[in-house]
């Protein structure tokens, strides 16, 4: 396919109940799955799609963003004349900063009229999913779209926070609601907009001009009836993850194998920062069951229904259970943990004995040391 | 350009004849090793680690695997501006040109390289070998003793001497015999292959080598035997850590092994001295309840459900549920069906064993069971058909 889109990663107030996931790193660089950070999903759905040119809009707390996705080549995103272009916000007060999506585009148009590609792709960092951005935009060139919203059928309630989308028997958004309210609808909307880079900036300009800034809120959610919105279904595995519940659920669900399969490799690979691990050592006594374990892990007790970040260390005789055990954590001999999230480099002292409950996992700050 | 003090020769042609249909498609450096690794990833990470960041690379026996994984060096920090990795291969010049004839050719047909960056030191160094080194502070015992050529050395079993270059020093450290693969061996001093060398004396020594026409133009067969007649001042650097040299099915398998014992001084796991090396991109590895893993060694993209004991197993491998894995070495991507049974074996990449297949035994009398990269094996097969 000839290139025609460009992708925007758009960071700013991304909505985000993780707790104190979130304290010193945006939504975009929270951990998950073992050896990801968030936005991997969406930059890998980015590149496995054909899109070269990304704009990375970051907005707040993005040190450890910026470290993560540093020149953009492991996601093979640093060309001679594309890649990754990282947009941090141009505020000439700290107001400027709570302004909406809308007022930082704007002040980096001069990074789209520079960008020669006729359709622009805006996703978030929160939407967990593996798919083939290409497709949408196929389906909106075909039915003519003013945009394509990329949208689910939900089987059950989501356990993270989505807006929800009506949409008609041809196919068209007819109302978008917010995460909370009175319409029944089983769509949630993905957060992911396919649109002419032109109709984006016009959006962009005419809602500031009448005093507005966000991007859906404003510019769509009051266009719903003049441009014509389609949506775009995706059939594959979702996982909405913006709230903490949410991210225990969706991490879980990765030791179901159809997901592993699906989240990982179909249709593309997953890519993230190199880390050079060692395979993962499991020593004389070690155990794992039913449990999801990234390289360069030490394990001498023994791991149950629990996914072990790179780095970690599990000491004789403890046991994990049902638990999420981040980049370099370590769990002293004879601890027991039982629902429980540790941040990065949390240290559990020898014996002792932890548990959350599945509803609301226990879930220590990085480098605590218990 | 500005002068290096001291550059690094890799000599990566090697064919390791045997080790079989492990390198029918490859070069020995290109062999995969340690769960991620390929050996040859160890002595550039060593490079790295000893702030070498010129290095050549010298390729000829089937180099197209071992070409791509290099690259230009980036895993390994060697795509630099000045100096960097440069894969050299033998090349035609104006009046012909010719395969490296033995490692000292290699190096031989390669001086205009080295010229280039007009360095006081070099190291000459090979692919072949797992163990962890600083190569800096073995130049600094050169440039201390005041040696035209350092050679690294290290204690063998007596019983494996004779595999080896074995050399005899006196008291001050000076080298004063080597013998190439000796049958009698007069000490246990094995040489590891790694020479450092003061450039104007290698230099030397490699042209009056070429001009000889009855040399193999090899460095332990003949250029480090005309030093020693000469009274060249070689010092003998003494290493004591890890190193082995993984050039037999055998040895490879123990040197895997050895990845898994609590007593081993190779530490993957040092973060002070990582090992570099291509990273395959793979999901954290997957253990369903079915499955067990105990004692081994788990690459990131491994989905297990069967019982995997004592063995290590590379980026993407499958095993199946009543499946048992052993002492066994599995290269990345091997699909291992169910209810197989596999022993003493080292898996080559991408092997498809079937459900139901019985592969090597638990007698430690027995050699190692090779399966060959890509092969499927549908059905047991007799022994002595697939024995290497």
């Amino acid at each position: 396919m000839s290139e025609q889109m460009m992708g925007v990663i758009n960071l700013i107030q991304e909505p985000d109940e993780l707790g104190s996931l979130t304290a010193s790193r945006c939504l975009a660089t929270v951990p998950f799955g073992g050896r990801y950070r968030m936005i991997d999903f969406t930059l890998s759905n980015m590149v496995n799609s054909g899109i070269t040119k990304v704009g990375l809009f970051a907005h707040t707390k993005f040190r450890s963003l910026m470290d993560h996705v540093g020149s953009g080549k492991h996601w093979d995103l640093h060309h001679r004349q594309s890649g990754l272009f990282v947009l941090p916000p141009v505020a000439e007060d700290m107001s400027d900063l709570r302004k909406g999506d809308l007022f930082h585009f704007y002040m980096h148009r001069d990074y789209f009229a520079r960008c020669h590609l006729e359709h622009v792709i805006i996703c978030r960092s929160h939407m967990v999913c593996n798919m083939d951005l290409s497709a949408v935009l196929k389906q909106h060139l075909e039915k003519d779209a003013d945009i394509t919203l990329v949208c689910k059928r939900l089987d059950e309630e989501p356990a993270g926070l989505a807006r929800r989308v009506q949409v008609d028997g041809n196919g068209r958004v007819i109302d978008i609601q917010e995460h909370f309210g009175r319409l029944e609808t089983d769509i949630a909307s993905m957060e992911m907009y396919v649109m002419k880079k032109e109709l984006l900036l016009d959006l962009v300009e005419t809602s500031l001009a009448r005093g507005q800034d966000d991007l859906i809120k404003d510019a769509i959610m009051s266009r719903l009836g003049s441009l014509n919105i389609q949506a775009f279904f995706h059939e594959g595995y979702l996982g909405i993850v913006n709230t903490l519940p949410a991210y225990f659920k969706y991490n879980m669900e990765l030791l179901q194998p159809s997901v592993w399969r699906e989240l990982f490799f179909m249709p593309g690979r997953v890519y993230t920062k190199v880390k050079d691990e060692p395979p993962t050592s499991y020593l004389k006594g070690a155990q794992s069951v039913n449990s999801l374990i990234a390289n360069g892990c030490e394990i001498e007790g023994t791991v149950i229904g629990s996914i072990l970040f790179r780095g970690v260390k599990v000491g004789k005789g403890a046991v994990v259970r049902n638990s999420i055990i981040m980049q370099n954590g370590i769990v002293g001999p004879d601890s027991t943990l039982e629902h429980v999230i540790l941040d990065k480099e949390v240290k559990i002292e020898p014996g002792r004995d932890i548990r959350g409950v599945e509803a609301s996992p226990y879930l220590a700050v990085k480098r605590k040391v218990i | 350009m500005a002068r290096k003090e001291m550059i690094a020769m890799l000599l990566a042609g090697g064919e390791g004849k045997r080790l079989g249909v492990l390198t029918k498609n490859l070069a020995k450096p290109a062999v995969h090793f340690g769960g991620k690794y390929r050996i040859i990833d160890f002595t550039l990470s060593n490079c790295t680690h000893s702030g070498i960041d010129t290095v050549g690379v010298l390729t000829q026996y089937q180099p197209l695997v071992l070409n791509r994984y290099l690259g230009i060096g980036s895993p390994w920090g060697l795509d630099r501006r000045d100096g960097g990795m440069a894969v050299l291969p033998p090349y035609m010049k104006s009046k012909g040109g010719s395969w490296y004839k033995g490692t000292a050719n290699a190096i031989y047909q390669n001086m205009s390289f080295i010229e280039r960056y007009d360095p006081e030191y070099v190291l000459i160094i090979s692919g072949d070998h797992i163990y962890k080194m600083n190569y800096d502070q073995m130049l600094a015992d050169h440039k201390r003793r005041g040696a035209d050529a350092t050679i690294a050395v290290i204690e063998v079993d007596w019983k494996e001497a004779s595999r080896f270059g074995i050399m005899a020093t006196n008291e001050e450290g000076r080298i004063v015999s080597f013998e190439e693969k000796p049958k009698k061996p007069s000490s246990n001093l094995a040489s590891m292959g790694v020479y450092i060398f003061t450039w104007p004396v290698l230099q030397q020594y490699l042209i009056r080598d070429e001009e000889n026409p009855e040399s193999t133009n090899d460095f332990g067969k003949d250029i480090i035997p005309a030093m020693l007649e000469d009274d060249i001042f070689l010092n003998a650097y003494s290493f004591k850590d890890y190193w082995k040299d993984v050039g037999t099915i055998q040895s490879l398998w123990e040197a895997n092994m050895d990845l898994l014992s609590d007593r081993t001084s190779l530490n993957l796991n040092d973060k002070e001295w990582r090992i570099y090396s291509v990273n395959p991109n793979q999901p954290a590895h997957y253990v369903s309840p079915t499955g067990c893993v105990t004692g081994s060694l788990i690459t990131e993209g491994c989905f297990i459900e069967g019982r995997v004991n004592h063995s290590v197993l590379f980026a993407g491998v499958q095993v199946g549920e009543n499946t048992v894995i052993e002492d066994s070495v599995i290269m990345p991507n091997v699909q291992i069906g169910r209810n197989v049974t596999i022993y003493r074996s080292i898996i080559g990449e991408g092997a498809v064993i079937a459900d139901g297949v019985t592969l090597g035994t638990p007698d430690t009398n027995t050699d190692i069971h090779v399966v060959a990269s890509d092969e499927m094996v549908l059905r047991n097969e007799s022994a002595s058909e697939v024995e290497a």
